[in-house]
């Protein structure tokens, strides 16, 4: 299985443990990923937020690079795989746009590379029968909450991904590791994204309305995909910790972080290191029993 | 109450948002599903349900200083809550594109500047540069001692990356921005 391999500007700094911790799996399962060279920005919501033109070109320039490998591209991060299908989207449906990205690459893309999430190639091709024989840990009944957040499941209609109000996908994996899926209401809830800096306010908000809801579900960790969406509900806990009576210690973990520790991986090649909050509860769980 | 100014050419703003969005307004019946799924509508003063209406009673291009047009995360729960399918998501999108080419006022917490400072980074190295797009926004909003407490733990946890990247396919980026600032003035 070899895939075109779009890592996004964050898996080079805030969310070098997610790519490292991706990279670990695959190569565990024997996938095999080429990037395509010299791989540039997706825009992110600062790109939509500003111009068309500009929210299109940028990921259709990576699109088009990866239409010359001839493979399907294999995004990890929520927020790139979002504006890339989106950019698809876009430009099959709309000769329009597609004209104008065309004069802004100077060459043609129709819109067709087949975008995937890790989590779909882990689902779809890998297979579950697959991995639960690779694996030489057990999440040991870890009980895990989900999140999967905005960018995954929305627009439902362009990224296709899953049930956008009650997705399953990362709690089949959770399960197949052993772990306890559990069934809480801010799966598809909003942290506050791209205001992090701006309205730091609103995130502290948005996101301890998530903690809080994850601690009643009684979450040993949140399990998430998205770096932005780990970010924010890992370095607000200090924020919102300041205020007296608050006291949140939930570590928030990227499902390839599980996944790796399961498929025998140790939590330094994983990048646990560099969480905020430590996820010693959750390496504790896993070694226990390994 | 919903309430708008009216102006000579009423339709303008409407207009100009149906043809940037692909959204036709006057399907929203006012159920009010994406205020109600909107993460950040008890913190504004407007709501997604009363852009709506506005914009579709023929709001003039005050509606583009609302809070909201700002303070919106792109969320999408709005567009994928509408039983009649409407894409909200991107119809303020469309505000945001026609609040930054009108000059509307700027919002608190000023977005427009983060975006700014993210997009430079990414002109700049063909990849977004976080120290560089802190550094931007921190130095154009003067407040320069959020979250300072935060950056050593980072670059000691290498959460992290102290150096611009490198790597990045820059020629093909800033063909794409010149274009862009080709077709729209030199908005962004």
């Amino acid at each position: 299985m070899k895939y075109a391999y779009y890592p996004g500007c964050s898996a080079e700094s805030t969310a070098r443990d997610l790519n490292q911790s991706a990279l670990a799996v695959v190569r565990a399962l024997g996938i095999d990923f080429e990037e395509p060279k010299g791989w540039t920005c997706c825009g992110a919501t600062a790109g939509h937020q500003t111009d068309r033109l500009l929210a299109v070109s940028l990921p259709a320039t990576n699109l088009a690079k990866v239409q010359d490998m001839k493979l399907d591209m294999v995004v990890n991060c929520a927020a790139c795989y979002n504006r890339m299908k989106v950019a698809n989207h876009e430009i099959s449906s709309r000769p329009a746009i597609r004209q104008g990205v065309h004069d802004a690459l100077d060459r043609d893309y129709d819109g067709s590379v087949k975008v995937r999430h890790l989590v779909e190639v882990l689902l779809d091709d890998v297979g579950l029968p697959a991995i639960t024989r690779s694996l030489k840990r057990s999440l040991n009944g870890l009980k895990v909450a989900c999140y999967y957040g905005c960018l995954l499941v929305r627009p439902p209609g362009v990224v296709k991904f899953d049930d956008p109000e009650d997705p399953k996908s990362l709690d089949r994996l959770v399960t197949a590791m052993g772990g306890r899926s559990l069934d809480w209401p801010c799966k598809v809830e909003c942290c506050g994204g791209g205001l992090a800096l701006s309205r730091t306010d609103v995130v502290v908000r948005l996101t301890e309305s998530i903690l809080d809801m994850a601690v009643q579900a009684g979450a040993d960790c949140i399990a998430v995909s998205c770096p932005m969406c780990q970010m924010n509900l890992d370095l607000r806990q200090q924020d919102i910790n300041k205020r007296p009576g608050k006291n949140y210690r939930m570590p928030i973990v990227y499902l390839t972080q599980l996944l790796g520790l399961c498929l025998g991986f140790g939590p330094g090649e994983l990048g646990f290191e560099k969480l905020m909050v430590p996820a010693t509860k959750v390496l504790e769980k896993v070694n226990a029993h390994a | 109450m919903i309430t708008i100014k009216k102006t000579k050419n009423s339709r303008a703003l409407k207009d100009a948002v149906e043809a940037l969005s692909g959204v036709d307004l006057s399907v929203c019946y006012q159920c009010k599903k994406c205020s109600g799924g909107c993460p950040v509508a008890t913190l504004t003063r407007s709501r997604p349900s009363e852009i709506m209406r506005q914009l579709h009673l023929g709001a003039a291009d005050e509606l583009l200083g609302s809070d909201l047009v700002w303070m919106c995360v792109s969320c999408g729960t709005c567009s994928a809550r509408c039983p009649m399918g409407i894409d909200v998501a991107a119809v303020m999108d469309a505000l945001r594109w026609l609040a930054l080419e009108h000059g509307a006022p700027k919002p608190q917490g000023n977005v427009p500047l983060f975006n700014r400072a993210f997009l430079k980074t990414v002109e700049t190295f063909g990849r977004a540069y976080e120290i560089g797009l802190i550094a931007g926004y921190k130095l154009g909003t003067g407040k320069l001692m959020s979250d300072v407490e935060k950056f050593p733990v980072m670059l000691r946890k290498g959460k992290i990356a102290l150096l611009p990247p490198r790597g990045g396919d820059r020629q093909a980026v800033k063909r794409i921005f010149n274009k862009v600032k080709a077709s729209t003035g030199a908005k962004s």
